[in-house]
């Protein structure tokens, strides 16, 4: 029998075109995804050397990071209308496929890939943008790349790539009530750091992972980029195909069943080996809050901001993020007021995180003072969501119910929280200044987020356990 | 690209972990549509008062660090968004050389597509350089043949893989390297033909 091997062995070893000793592979890119953002000058590269797109069919694009979520059509911003107006005309010049601002499918391309059926498993796939290892959620090698590469992949189709390591990240147990995946992967790199996956590809593997559904899946491996991971993972089972099933890109009836067994087949085999392990247990796993300016810097929300006289790594780092964050030591994390409430991201903005937030909001009214805004991942899925109704929870509790986009994410468009004040946010990066400069971001479950807006400051959600399947 | 065989110039310490490519260019400088004049906006957040006017806080708005183009960093260096936006605007800046305990793989690769050298060493080397750039105008001199940086009584040697190496020496155009691969593509896209899965029309 031949060696067991890992997905991430398998999957590479399917898409390598060329290799020589003391190089990288040259590796074949299935799929790839562009973006208004890191995209133009790679496109003005290609026409500056008088190249073409090696292949448009399997090149995609979407306007999501610059993209106003109101008056849809107003872009005040001069410099975002141009960016957006120029991957028109790229995509238009070198044939590539483009839901625009107001194409049915246009929204995060996070959001995007994996609903028309485009992410599938075993396909390489590159974006300019590190949260592609969203699509990773499907057994697909997904990771994010820079717009040199952008030109490179538009211009060959391949990539030079070092093989990358792997790494698994166990979780044993199942995941108490209220206690999301948004939580998983946070506790996790609050356990392990920002840089734990460097070089790495993770593979996240057991029960918990398993119970996790295909949109729950995503918002894990979306953060896996937030432990420096070049990529993360999840072996395709049953519930990754029943997600596929239908799907616009998807093969159907015979083809399908075909492809299916492909898929099954990618999964690390029984003994495949890992460069490393790491085994925790989602039992111990409570909501988590982010207190500082970057994701590992977080606790349950039973729990305080740390003291650093007590700790002995980055002293200088943790007192600079406490200051920053305008919080002191020891401070309960529920006692921290909010100000803004964003439930969007391509962490977290998806049909089911908004039902969850709905089921919390449901009768109940924005504290007064919070602004809230509920930003959907994509037009189907706003679409989606308005058919069964949370558009008007939303709005009767007074949320903001806005179009898709990366919006308050990153606050390149006109969805700013101010210097100083404070967001309880479903999205992945509490850097400095991400959600607008001197902002501070504190990172939630879409849960604890609603619950917050409610609230006017954080509490466990687990307090309304009536209403999270408790 | 401009290659870069040998680089001496003035050492600019930054010592902060985990400096994010948010940090190193902000996102309301993200919306250009071309690779240059980025420089400007290099640590934007960290540089200036949101009226513009340079913080004094910060120590890359000290004469002392006029015309530095070593930039030593804490652990982590670029990590966060994949923004090549980052290394534009190190380089515009001035920077040739990054020097940091680790980096964030997307911006370790980025740098080399711009003739950017980063370079990992052990961190209490790069604690050791931040040192000597606090305390006084220091100089290093990098040579990447000899894969050495030379401070004056301070030599060390680095790592780094011979194809990012090659890249750099020659200024290489990575497609132009690819493209003479290219019926090597050819020939895989054509064993994957018929696959069922891969196409999106």
């Amino acid at each position: 029998m031949s060696q067991p091997k890992t997905i991430v062995e398998k999957i590479w070893d399917q898409h390598v075109v060329h290799e020589e000793e003391g190089k990288p592979n040259l590796l074949y890119i299935d799929l790839h995804l562009v973006h208004e953002v890191t995209s133009p000058q790679a496109f003005e590269g290609l026409r500056m050397s008088g190249r073409k797109v090696r292949r448009p069919d399997r090149t995609f694009a979407t306007m999501d990071h610059n993209v106003p979520t109101i008056h849809r059509n107003v872009i005040k911003d001069e410099v975002s209308k141009k960016q957006m107006e120029t991957l028109e005309t790229n995509c238009k010049e070198f044939g590539v496929r483009l839901a625009d601002i107001n194409h049915p499918d246009q929204g995060i391309v996070h959001v995007i890939g994996p609903e028309l059926g485009l992410t599938q498993p075993g396909k390489t796939i590159v974006c300019g943008d590190s949260h592609t290892s969203t699509h990773g959620a499907f057994g697909a090698l997904a990771f994010g790349i820079g717009t040199s590469e952008v030109e490179h992949v538009l211009a060959t189709q391949s990539l030079w790539q070092a093989k990358p390591k792997t790494l698994q990240v166990h979780v044993e147990g199942v995941l108490g009530t209220g206690v999301t995946a948004k939580d998983l992967i946070l506790a996790i790199i609050g356990r392990y750091g920002v840089r734990f996956g460097t070089g790495h590809v993770i593979e996240y593997t057991g029960e918990a992972v398993r119970n996790l559904t295909m949109e729950e899946r995503m918002t894990v491996c979306n953060m896996s980029i937030e432990a420096g991971a070049r990529a993360g993972l999840i072996s395709p089972d049953e519930t990754t195909v029943e997600y596929l099933r239908g799907k616009r890109y998807v093969p159907e009836g015979e083809d399908f069943e075909e492809v299916k067994e492909q898929w099954l087949s990618l999964a690390s085999d029984e003994g495949a080996e890992y460069d490393q392990t790491l085994t925790i247990h989602a039992d111990e796993i409570e909501p988590q809050v982010t207190w500082g300016t970057n994701p590992s810097q977080c606790v349950p929300v039973g729990g305080r901001v740390p003291d650093p006289e007590q700790v002995e790594d980055d002293r200088d780092g943790i007192e600079r993020a406490i200051d920053y964050m305008g919080l002191e030591a020891n401070q309960a994390i529920e006692s921290i007021p909010v100000e803004h409430v964003f439930i969007g991201s391509c962490t977290n903005s998806r049909l089911s995180d908004l039902r969850r937030a709905a089921e919390i909001v449901r009768g109940g009214r924005v504290h007064e003072g919070v602004r809230a805004l509920v930003v959907p991942g994509s037009k189907s899925v706003k679409d989606a969501a308005e058919a069964e109704g949370l558009d008007t929870i939303f709005l009767t509790a007074g949320f903001e119910w806005r179009d898709a986009g990366c919006s308050m994410c990153l606050a390149m468009n006109d969805d700013i929280v101010p210097p100083g004040e404070r967001c309880a946010s479903t999205s992945n990066r509490n850097f400095e200044g991400r959600q607008g400069n001197g902002a501070r971001t504190h990172l939630v479950s879409p849960e604890m987020a609603a619950a917050a807006a409610l609230e006017g400051r954080f509490v466990d959600v687990r307090k309304y356990a009536s209403t999270v399947g408790g | 690209m401009e290659p870069l065989k040998q680089h001496k110039g003035l050492v600019y310490p930054l010592n902060r972990s985990n400096v994010d490519t948010d940090q190193i260019i902000p996102k309301q400088f993200l919306k250009r549509i071309e690779r240059q004049g980025f420089g400007q906006f290099l640590f934007y957040n960290w540089r200036f008062d949101d009226d513009g006017s340079p913080r004094g806080d910060f120590s890359l708005n000290s004469p002392k660090y006029d015309g530095a183009s070593v930039l030593a960093g804490g652990e982590n260096f670029g990590c966060g968004s994949s923004r090549e936006h980052a290394p534009w605007a190190i380089q515009d800046y001035g920077f040739r050389v990054v020097i940091a305990p680790s980096f964030a793989d997307i911006f370790y690769n980025n740098c080399f597509k711009n003739g950017i050298l980063p370079i990992q060493l052990p961190k209490p080397v790069v604690d050791q350089l931040m040192e000597k750039a606090e305390a006084e105008a220091y100089e290093v001199a990098v040579d990447l043949e000899a894969q050495t940086i030379d401070g004056g009584g301070f030599e060390v040697a680095f790592d780094i893989q011979p194809y990012h190496k090659e890249m750099l020496l020659n200024g290489w155009d990575e497609i132009a390297v690819t493209l003479t691969y290219e019926d090597k593509i050819d020939q895989f896209e054509e064993k994957q033909k018929g696959v069922k899965t891969l196409g999106i029309s």
